[in-house]
């Protein structure tokens, strides 16, 4: 009564693998997915070495340096490797008010690895004043200034890696937070139902029903302004976390009820599972890919969340550094025309944007590596 | 009556493979058979033998990444000078004006699952009035008197008002019934029906079965009957196709398939299934191992590793072709006729 | 058949389904799934319970493994050391020491088998949760497992992913084997099989019956299958058992017209016996608004007043063969089995 089965290796190998490697068999195959989850890494390595990869200290101002263009690296010294910047010196146009920055070819500042700047806690905890590129004894006035300054001279690169910092985790800690929130509310509603059930699923339709401008706002005004940047940063994820969750929820109420019906599940009733067990080790496995994916695909809400509100002025504030706060200076026309190079701080807002999106997409498709 | 000698449809080695990332599946692989106007032919098999695809092949609605490799697929019709000319179906474009006036109109199908079939959207009535405008030249009214013949026709009760429902108020009996309605819109020549009474219990199933059985004596029309069932078959069928993992394996008039069968397969999937006339609580012949998955179709015969009257290094090495062991009997296997001599 | 042992005895059976509607989720009427059922099971024997679908059949045997708590209703179980205990209304924690005594395999074997453990997790799992702690003899038992239903017992380490639907069904059983349980609920066991498939199944339930001794209650729509295994048969329509016999008796002279309509509608495997089908007019009554008197009045064809006024109790015709039916001693119905017995072409 045997069956007969011809195995080949490479089958075998197919039929021992888990779920986790059959997503990842799955996902391979999607090259944009691929790409955007590097992108991803890469600038989740900014968050974790944004110090490091700036080379002058953010919030430091100096009139003399308001609104210079950014200044190009030269990488050659007659023919000779050596890349350097030739020192920048700046007037005032007195016709028209606007400080005119003139370069000095003769005289040549050479941009070295791992040079000392400002100091700064490398990973939170570790002293150090080394950055990755720089001039040697850069001050605010006398650097490299790769994507120019902003009005009040600080530089744009360094803000950028230390803005990224600030909204990339606001992002991931909101999306975590509703995860938590999520996956408990929407477990309760799904796996017992009845009351508890109506109850979260009305809460859920009244979160979702008020618009959620007028909310951010109505909270970011609840916030003393006494507060200092980090209490505000922590009242912000919150504010965004809070509405995020519901589009957890209801995701895992839905796998919750679909697979309270699955025959498997039954089966590890009747076997005499203890509910602990059923809920832990057969139905929540059998969705966490699916969350995880959903998780992924409402990451760039959560940033733009973060961006929307600190670019409506309602979100962090300076002296905190983010994209929307950096964005908030591009609000007028003047910077746009005159000084163009501050808009780069979008790019990394469309690139994360975009990059998240598609890893999710990747995730989503290969989640579910017995579907279609 | 029209000549039943001449077939309505002829379909002459057809190959319908499947371009996947994983591999070519070879859905169909070399299908031939004939269907007479008035006739019932059975097309019967497992799961992964290819005779749904036959049907999306015939219809030119092969769903991506599958299309149609080789073969004919000869359409026969009569115009009004009684002369009689054939259309080379695998010739017109899947979404050409022409096919799209065969397909509906001269060809009808009708699935295995109504409510997918059938748009939720719309009421049973505008379907079938829109089915019938589209290739009938009808006024509105005429369609939507022909709507309510056609609902009657199909049995379901109180047609004027059921014209008005949608599909999602019918029981899923009444739902085949309004499907097989807007098959018959058009008044098609050629009816395939691929597994229409598989999602139905059996007593709605025996009523199914029963609607086409009479239609077919009303209108003469052919049927193209799909199912994995043996009793489906035994009793609606005049001729039999037998397929295994996309070829056909047996070919012949109904009681020679099942009175008579030669081809190991038909016979111990006859044999596999418990009868109410047969002994109970006895363990039933079956047939060893499971049906291959499409991506290792074995070499050789495709039922070799299973089948119980192998020829080692014959059936294993060749490929049978089917060929004919006695009236209209036609069977692919070695055991019936000579192994080629060259090995291919 | 009587001095056998019951194992199971359900009287009274009965699930409700409320219909909820509106804001406040109010409910507004009764799915009457099965309503008020009785019937036994002896030991060592297969019962089979056949219907069309929505006739409660598998609400019925979910009710009796309890993965669902019935409306109403005993549901007397012999225990392994003899007494018979009413699981109806156990609570979780009492029900769970008699669980590994009455298990289930089911319809489909794709969703039954948790795709995200191997077969060793999947099979071993009764053992662990009843108290087999040590992982060695659960991989030793659950080798003995693979190999009482045809699986090779290196398989232990795959997933279900690399079986097809009778593996699959195999590993099911498997799994429901695993705590020598006395009774197995068997929910459309090889419906959802190709018919080659089909056929070896079969052939391992009455294997696994004969060497270990189980009892079966063997729920299916196919008559040709509960004809081959079961020994005797209760017939339900719309929620209530209307015929119950021994399987021989049922097909041979059925006594409830809907019995009998049943098995003519059966298409049998040979074209010899195209035969003169009893057509049901109309469709199956909706149970969560059932017609008066007896359920199945609108469409039988011997029905007279009586029938659309007064529900028929389920009474005992001859010894061992129930039918409710008011007509039911004056009809002469016919069953599947006068049609001569074919000899098939091969042997």
């Amino acid at each position: 009564m045997t069956e007969e089965h011809p195995i080949a290796d490479s089958e075998e190998r197919i039929f021992v693998a888990g779920q986790m490697q059959l997503m990842w068999w799955r996902f391979r195959k999607h090259r944009v997915a691929v790409v955007a989850t590097l992108v991803v890494v890469a600038f989740y390595l900014v968050v974790l070495g944004a110090d490091f990869l700036a080379y002058t200290n953010p919030n430091t101002t100096e009139a003399y340096r308001s609104l210079m263009p950014p200044q190009p690296i030269r990488f050659f010294d007659n023919g000779r490797f050596s890349p350097h910047v030739y020192a920048v010196t700046g007037e005032r146009d007195m016709r028209t008010f606007k400080r005119v920055y003139v370069s000095h070819p003769d005289q040549k500042r050479p941009v070295r690895f791992f040079v000392r700047g400002y100091k700064y806690k490398f990973l939170g905890f570790i002293r150090t004043d080394r950055h990755l590129i720089g001039v040697e004894g850069a001050t605010a006035a006398e650097s490299i200034f790769l994507l120019g300054t902003d009005e009040k001279g600080r530089d744009v690169w360094s803000r950028i890696m230390v803005a990224t910092r600030t909204s990339l985790t606001i992002g991931l800690v909101a999306v975590a937070l509703s995860l938590v929130l999520g996956v408990l509310l929407g477990g309760i509603s799904g796996f017992y139902g009845g009351p508890m059930d109506s109850a979260i699923q009305r809460l859920i339709e009244i979160l979702r029903s008020i618009p959620t401008i007028p909310l951010w706002m109505g909270m970011a005004a609840a916030f003393p302004r006494d507060w200092s940047v980090e209490q505000i940063y922590f009242a912000i994820t919150i504010v965004i976390a809070l509405r995020g969750w519901t589009g957890l929820a209801r995701e895992v109420r839905g796998r919750f009820l679909s697979l309270r019906e699955e025959d498997f599940v039954t089966a590890a009733d009747l076997a005499g599972c203890s509910r602990k067990r059923i809920i832990f080790r057969h139905m929540i496995p059998s969705f966490q890919s699916h969350i995880i994916a959903a998780a992924t695909l409402s990451v760039p809400a959560m940033i733009l969340a973060e961006t929307a509100l600190s670019y409506l002025g309602l979100g962090l504030r300076p002296p905190a550094i983010s994209w929307g706060v950096m964005l908030q200076q591009v609000q007028n026309v003047e910077a746009v025309a005159l000084s163009p190079w501050l808009l780069v701080s979008a790019v990394p807002v469309i690139v994360v944007t975009l990059a998240f999106n598609f890893m999710g997409d990747g995730l989503r498709d290969a989640a579910d590596p017995y579907g279609v | 009556m029209q000549d039943d000698r001449q077939p309505i449809l002829s379909v002459r080695n057809l190959k319908t493979s499947f371009f996947t990332d994983e591999g070519i599946v070879r859905a169909v692989d070399g299908a031939s058979f004939d269907v007479h106007l008035g006739q019932t032919l059975g097309i019967v098999g497992e799961s992964g033998c290819g005779k749904s695809v036959t049907a999306l092949s015939i219809l030119g609605i092969v769903p991506r990444p599958g299309r149609i490799v080789e073969g004919d697929i000869l359409l026969r019709r009569e115009p009004e000078d009684g002369q009689a000319h054939e259309i080379a179906l695998t010739s017109l474009g899947d979404s050409s004006s022409e096919m799209r006036s065969i397909r509906g109109a001269e060809i009808a199908l009708v699935f295995q699952e109504p409510m997918t079939s059938l748009s939720p959207v719309h009421t049973i009535g505008n379907q079938i009035i829109g089915a019938a405008r589209l290739h009938r030249k009808l006024s509105k009214q005429e369609a939507s008197e022909l709507a309510v013949e056609l609902l009657s026709l199909v049995g379901i009760p109180r047609a004027e008002a059921a014209i008005d429902s949608y599909p999602f108020q019918l029981s899923g009996g009444l739902r085949q019934r309004a499907l097989i309605a807007l098959a018959l819109s058009c008044d098609p020549r050629l009816l395939i029906a691929d597994e229409p009474t598989t999602a139905l219990d059996v007593t709605t199933q025996a009523q199914i079965l029963d609607l086409l059985r009479s239609l077919q004596e009303q209108n003469g029309m052919a049927i193209m009957l799909i199912t994995h069932d043996m009793g489906v078959i035994a009793e609606m069928a005049d001729q039999v196709v037998v397929m295994y993992l996309g070829r056909v394996v047996e070919e012949g008039p109904v009681d020679t398939v099942f009175g008579e069968s030669k081809h190991p397969y038909t016979q111990s999937l006859l044999r596999s299934i418990p009868s109410i006339h047969s002994t109970p609580k006895v363990q039933l012949p079956t047939i060893t191992g499971t049906i291959p998955h499409p991506y290792n179709r074995p070499a050789g015969c495709p039922f070799h590793p299973r089948c119980p009257d192998v020829i080692p290094g014959v059936c294993d090495k060749h490929e049978p072709e089917l060929q004919s062991v006695g009236d209209e009997h036609l069977v692919s296997c070695f055991l019936y006729h000579p192994v080629p001599e060259t090995s291919p | 058949m009587e001095n056998e042992q019951v194992l199971l005895e359900v009287k009274g059976l009965q699930k409700f389904f409320p219909i909820r509607k509106g804001f406040w989720q109010r409910v507004v009427g009764q799915v009457r799934a099965v309503d008020c059922i009785d019937f036994h099971v002896y030991k060592g024997e297969t019962f089979g319970i056949v219907g069309e679908s929505g006739c409660g059949k598998t609400t019925a045997s979910r009710c009796i493994v309890r993965a669902l708590q019935p409306t109403a209703g005993e549901i007397q179980f012999r225990t392994d050391d003899g007494a018979m205990i009413d699981v109806a209304n156990l609570s979780r924690d009492k029900l769970q020491p008699l669980r590994r005594q009455m298990q289930m395999i089911f319809q489909d074997p794709f969703s039954s088998l948790n795709p995200r453990m191997t077969l060793f997790d999947i099979i071993g799992e009764p053992l662990l949760v009843n108290g087999m702690a040590d992982r060695g003899k659960r991989i030793e038992r659950v080798e003995e497992l693979l190999g009482l239903v045809g699986l090779r017992p290196e398989f232990l380490q795959r997933f279900p992913h690399a079986f097809s639907g009778g593996q699959r069904q195999r590993i099911g059983i498997a799994r429901a084997l695993a705590l020598n349980p006395s009774l197995i609920v068997a929910d459309e066991p090889v419906s959802a099989l190709d018919v080659s498939v089909q056929a070896q199944i079969l052939n391992l339930l009455l294997e696994l019956q004969g060497r270990l001794g189980l009892t079966y209650l063997f729920v299916a729509h196919d008559l040709s299958v509960v004809k081959h295994i079961c020994d005797r048969v209760a017939v339900m329509y719309v929620g209530r058992v209307v015929e119950t016999a021994e399987t021989q008796q049922l097909f041979e002279s059925p006594k409830h017209p809907y019995t009998e309509a049943l098995l003519s509608a059966v298409p049998q495997p040979d074209p010899s016996l195209r035969s003169q089908r009893i057509i049901l007019e109309g469709e199956v009554a909706d149970p969560a608004n059932p017609p008066s008197g007896c359920y199945f009045h609108p469409r039988c064809r011997y029905a007279v007043d009586l029938c659309r006024e007064q529900t028929p109790e389920l009474e005992e015709v001859s010894p061992g063969h129930a039918v409710s039916c008011h007509r039911a001693l004056e009809l002469e119905l016919s069953g599947t089995l006068d049609a001569p017995v074919p000899q098939t072409a091969h042997s």
